[in-house]
Order: C-alpha cells, then sequence, then structure tokens
C-alpha cells in the first residue's frame, strides 16, 4: 500500500491537513476537529482497522500548540503504518474529539493520556483518571512535574490520620539516572552525583 | 529462667512439662505462621517459588498462604507499593487479628528501591509497621526463608505474648493456676 499517496489523498479531502515530517511511516497531521472523522474514513475505506497506540505529547511550557495526540493505526490486510497526530488548539486547557467512537481499543489509551498529561477526550463515555487515583491534583507527565513527585495527600484520609503520612517527593540521592552510555557493560544507569548519603546531605 | 526456655526431661519430670505460658504460647506461634501473601511485583514470583516443593516453606509451618487477612497473622509485602496501593495493603494490615507480623520483601517494599517516583510509596513502613526487611531485587527464595526464620526468632524471644492490642486497647490474658 501507497501510503504516501494516501497522504496525499486525506490532505485533499481534509482542508486543514498536513503531511507530517517523519522518518519511519508515512504521517499526516489533521486539525483536532477532523480527527475522528479522518479515523473513521481510515478505518471503512481504507483498511486501517487496528489502532496500534494512542499517546499524547506534550512540547513544554511556552511552545504552541503545546500538547497534541498522535495516533499510530495499522492495517491488518495491507500491513501499512499510518501516523495520526492532531494538535490541540488550546494550550492552557487542551482537548481533542475522543477518537473511542470509531476504535473501542482507544478507551483506556485516552484515559491515560488524560491522567498523565491532561488531555480532555470530548465525547468519551468515561473518561476518569486510570493510573493515579482520581483526587490526584496534577498530571504528571506535564514538562513542568518535577521526577520526583510533589508533596500531596495520600488517597485515603484515614489512612493517611492513622499513619500521619503524605505522599513526599522522592529522594533522588544525586539523580536522575542516566546513563553513561558506550557498551552494555559501562551503560549501566548512574547517578550524575554520587558524593550524597544519609550522613551528608549536601544537596 | 528466660521466657524462652523450655524443656522436657521423662527421667525427671515424668509426664509433665515445666515452662512458662510465655514460651509455650511464642512455640506455638513460630511453627504455624500463616502468611497473607501481598503479591504486588516480581517479588512475588519468588514468594511463589518459595512455597514451591523445591524451596518448600513448609518446613518452617508457613506453607498455610490465606488470601483472606482475618485468617492470616504475617503480611509478606512481596513488591513495589504504589501510593494508589497503599491504601489496601494498610486496610488489609488491618483486618489481621492479632498478634500480627509484617516481613518487608525485596528492596520496593523496604525504600521504595528503583522507583524513585511521584507515584511509588518509599517503603512500606511509612504505612505499616515492619518487622524484618529482606534485601534483593528480587531476594531469592534462601533469603525469604532466612528473613522467615529470623521471624521466627524474633517471635520465640518475644515478652508478654499474652498481651493483645484489641481496638486500639491493651488485653492482658490472666493465667491462673
Amino acid at each position: 500500500m501507497d501510503t504516501q499517496a494516501l497522504v496525499g489523498e486525506l490532505t485533499a479531502a481534509f482542508p486543514g491537513a498536513r503531511p507530517r515530517p517523519s522518518r519511519d511511516m508515512a504521517g499526516v497531521d489533521v486539525p483536532a476537529a477532523d480527527l475522528a472523522a479522518l479515523v473513521r474514513r481510515l478505518r471503512d475505506a481504507h483498511g486501517f482497522d487496528l489502532l496500534a497506540d494512542l499517546t499524547g505529547v506534550d512540547a513544554g511550557p511556552g511552545a504552541s500548540p503545546r500538547f497534541s495526540v498522535v495516533l499510530h493505526l495499522l492495517g491488518s490486510a495491507h500491513h501499512a503504518y499510518l501516523r495520526v497526530a492532531a494538535a490541540c488548539p488550546d494550550d492552557a486547557a487542551p482537548a481533542v474529539p475522543t477518537v473511542s467512537s470509531v476504535h473501542p481499543g482507544a478507551d483506556w489509551h485516552e484515559r491515560e493520556a488524560f491522567d498523565l498529561l491532561g488531555i480532555r477526550f470530548d465525547g468519551h463515555p468515561d473518561l476518569r483518571r486510570i493510573l493515579m487515583w482520581d483526587g490526584y491534583p496534577h498530571h504528571p507527565l506535564r514538562k513542568e512535574f518535577p521526577l520526583a513527585g510533589v508533596p500531596v495527600e495520600l488517597p485515603a484520609a484515614d489512612v493517611a490520620a492513622v499513619t500521619g503520612r503524605r505522599v513526599e517527593a522522592a529522594p533522588m540521592m544525586g539523580g536522575p539516572f542516566v546513563s553513561p552510555g558506550g557498551t552494555m557493560a559501562k551503560a549501566e544507569p548512574v547517578a550524575r552525583d554520587e558524593s550524597w548519603s544519609e550522613d551528608n546531605p549536601s544537596r | 529462667m528466660g521466657n524462652s526456655e523450655y524443656a522436657y526431661n521423662s527421667k525427671v519430670e515424668g509426664e509433665v512439662i515445666v515452662t512458662r505460658a510465655d514460651a509455650v504460647v511464642n512455640w506455638v506461634r513460630r511453627h504455624s505462621v500463616w502468611p497473607m501473601p501481598m503479591g504486588l511485583a516480581c517479588c512475588a514470583i519468588e514468594l511463589m517459588a518459595a512455597g514451591g516443593s523445591r524451596f518448600d516453606i513448609a518446613r518452617f509451618g508457613m506453607e498455610v498462604m490465606r488470601f483472606s487477612p482475618r485468617q492470616a497473622d504475617c503480611m509478606i509485602v512481596a513488591g513495589t507499593v504504589t501510593y494508589k496501593m497503599a491504601e489496601v495493603v494498610r486496610r488489609i494490615y488491618d483486618q489481621m487479628a492479632e498478634p500480627k507480623w509484617v516481613v518487608a520483601m525485596g528492596a520496593c517494599a523496604s525504600s521504595g528501591g528503583m522507583y524513585r517516583s511521584y507515584a511509588t510509596l518509599q517503603g512500606v513502613d511509612n504505612i505499616v509497621p515492619v518487622d524484618i526487611y529482606i534485601s534483593g531485587c528480587p531476594p531469592r527464595p534462601e533469603a525469604l526463608l532466612d528473613g522467615m526464620m529470623l521471624l521466627q526468632e524474633k517471635i520465640r524471644t518475644e515478652g508478654g505474648s499474652l498481651r493483645r492490642t484489641f481496638r486500639g486497647r491493651t488485653v492482658e490474658t490472666k493465667v491462673v493456676g
């Protein structure tokens, strides 16, 4: 299947859709409003019947568009992959229409993108957090969220009352742990600053 | 005489054993630990191996794994405790009958292990009192058995073992006669 020709066909059919530069497979950028219609057309008319992946991308604070949603579609008959990306129009309250009405398997993928990046999927049947607990006040995979986490209350108030504990920022021990590269024997991740210890909390 | 000493010499004592109540109770308890397998990650695989025939935790009287906390007295926390799961771990601990013990199996349960992140509780001792910590990632079954033998030793030397905590109150069982 000639997916590059298909991209040309899609950009002609959907005003605002653009070919997406990528190194591995053909891709198309589509306006958020057209996402579900384009995915439905790919499923019904072009044989892309398997949603291999749906995820979100955060370009970082200050970038615009900051959040986008990326889908990887596979045709089980012709074995071709296609990447579809939609940028969220609003950087402060990112939202795109759901594709779970086209591919039911998108349900939990969209919940994960909502949980970790805060992208809302309009029309999703059950948009709840899937990994963090319901009352968690942050979206941990956003770029401004620190790796160690931020202190918040425990999910259960009674457990917090009995134990007197909160969610604390995890000690990084001079981390984050990064691989120095090279051969596999030398590439084991190490902390940049290994001088840290319990007795010598210099940092 | 320590409360852990007990002896039986039929030539001297006939059919009578002289000991202390604490020693008898501790002896019974430590050879009949009923673990609650709190398997949360890969450590649970090693816990299962310890229960199999090759390592055979039954040699120590601990083979009766109970998935109901009301029938267990030793929670083996085997794996990574996330903050979301911490609530469940604490509730199951609260449902276990006294006396009860907790074993933190492996690096994650002991300290959070390699998971220095927003999602992971940095050691299960933040929410439940831990008796034994076992190092390893994951520990081999032998390490778990060593830790459980340490727990047996701890139970053996416990004093005042007739003292129970019941709904926050300490209750003494009176031994008469």
